[in-house]
């Protein structure tokens, strides 16, 4: 079925490599990649449902505005939904969640298979490309944060004592690389590495 | 003097591709080659600035907060519709411009303007501006700063990328993998330039006011 394939094997941002801006923007501490992840999901799964739903009154001449306009209705809906209940985190996306709206991961579902096919799979397979691009914001937003804070959803996981200090200098000290934006790229880097490798061996 | 370091903090400090990271899937789709890439950043260049000034009126005349208050409305939920309206509707026209009217032109640059309108880039440098609340000039300088640093980050990688071809990387990272880990090596390299800020107001006016409003706070 459309849904798994999407979550593993045909996972848009290690695979498709669609949808990168974001998941460098938004990664540095996991309970903001979860939230980015959900909206991805949302504004996936219900413009895929609708670009299906109207795919033979859509001109072809004017396909793409058209479906910019519908994925940014729901861009527009998630951003005042986390204005309205979550402000802070809201601040700390800024613009990233209008860039949602310009995501290729949104646009290629639309263009790949919403366009052409029934509303309930296509709505199937959007969330399922959504859900597989969260699991890999988790990832990297939850390697960021643990080595580049020491915390996970902000509740610390390194120990302090474990820190270096004044009086024992040699003791563990967090990754600064880890909270700028250039360590996304080689997290990503070795999860491409990684599933390109467990391709080939499985392939032989 | 402003508006020269507004200018080059855009081109250089805060590079769109290399330190906002947007635009990533234009570029890794289409920085295998060079000329590509020439062409690409040329086109983003110009739907970028003329896109700039379309969305900065949409934004200064009706969905600032304060635009439409005479009418008692405030459209600013409607920011994210209208500026990407803006940006499509704009290269579609320009696409059948160039095509229609200048046709030499439209094989170097008309390829790429239907891809350009899903560019992030585009969009974000719009609502990066409308954030900043800049007025026009410095506002029309820092979308064809911005745009000039894409431009000029694109030809950067495509040029390595070119030679990272004939390289022999570890098996399974040839391809997307290996521009992954050079691409975070260049903008590591950028990141030198973050703490940086040209684009401070010179005006002596605007320096007497932050002195008072600094004694004030005292």
């Amino acid at each position: 079925m459309g849904f798994k394939e999407q979550l593993f094997e045909k996972n848009q941002i290690l695979v498709a490599i669609l949808g990168i801006c974001s998941a460098l923007g938004v990664t540095t501490r996991l309970h903001i990649a979860l939230t980015m992840g959900a909206s991805v999901v949302f504004v996936t799964g219900f413009s895929s449902l609708f670009i299906s739903l109207l795919r033979r009154h859509i001109p072809d001449s004017v396909r793409i505005i058209t479906e910019l306009t519908i994925i940014s209705l729901f861009v527009i809906i998630v951003d005042q939904f986390l204005k309205a209940y979550f402000l802070p985190l809201s601040k700390v996306l800024s613009v990233f969640v209008g860039l949602i709206i310009t995501n290729c991961l949104v646009m290629g579902r639309a263009e790949a298979f919403a366009k052409n096919n029934p509303p309930l799979p296509s709505f199937l397979d959007g969330v399922g490309a959504g859900l597989g691009y969260a699991i890999v914001l988790a990832i990297v937003g939850g390697i960021r944060e643990l080595f580049g804070f020491g915390e996970l959803f902000g509740y610390r996981i390194i120990p302090l004592s474990w820190y270096a200090t004044a009086d024992h200098p040699d003791l563990y000290r967090n990754i600064g690389l880890m909270y700028i934006p250039p360590s996304a790229f080689f997290i990503l880097a070795m999860l491409i590495w990684g599933v390109n490798r467990y391709k080939m061996k499985r392939e032989g | 003097m402003y508006l020269f370091g507004l200018f080059i903090q855009s081109v250089f400090i805060e590079n769109f591709l290399l330190s906002n990271f947007l635009g990533m899937c234009t570029y890794l789709a289409c920085s295998s080659k060079l000329k590509t890439a020439n062409g690409l950043g040329l086109a983003v260049v110009f739907v970028m600035t003329v896109s700039g000034v379309l969305n900065w009126s949409v934004h200064h005349f009706i969905t600032s907060p304060e635009a439409l208050s005479f009418l008692g409305v405030d459209l600013s939920f409607l920011e994210f519709l209208l500026f990407i309206c803006v940006i499509a509707a704009f290269t579609q026209i320009a696409e059948i411009v160039i095509d229609n009217k200048f046709f030499s032109l439209y094989r170097s640059l008309g390829l790429y303007l239907p891809l350009i309108a899903v560019n992030c880039a585009i969009l974000g440098a719009s609502l990066f501006a409308a954030t900043r609340e800049l007025p026009f000039l410095p506002n029309l300088v820092y979308v064809f700063g911005s745009s000039l640093g894409w431009w000029l980050a694109i030809c950067l990688m495509a040029a390595i990328r070119e030679k990272l071809s004939y390289s022999n990387p570890p098996q399974g990272l040839e391809g997307m993998g290996i521009t992954f880990i050079m691409t975070g090596i260049i903008s590591l390299g950028f990141m030198g330039f973050t703490g940086m800020n040209l684009a401070k107001s010179t005006k002596k006016s605007e320096q007497v006011k932050v002195v008072e409003k600094k004694k004030i706070q005292k």
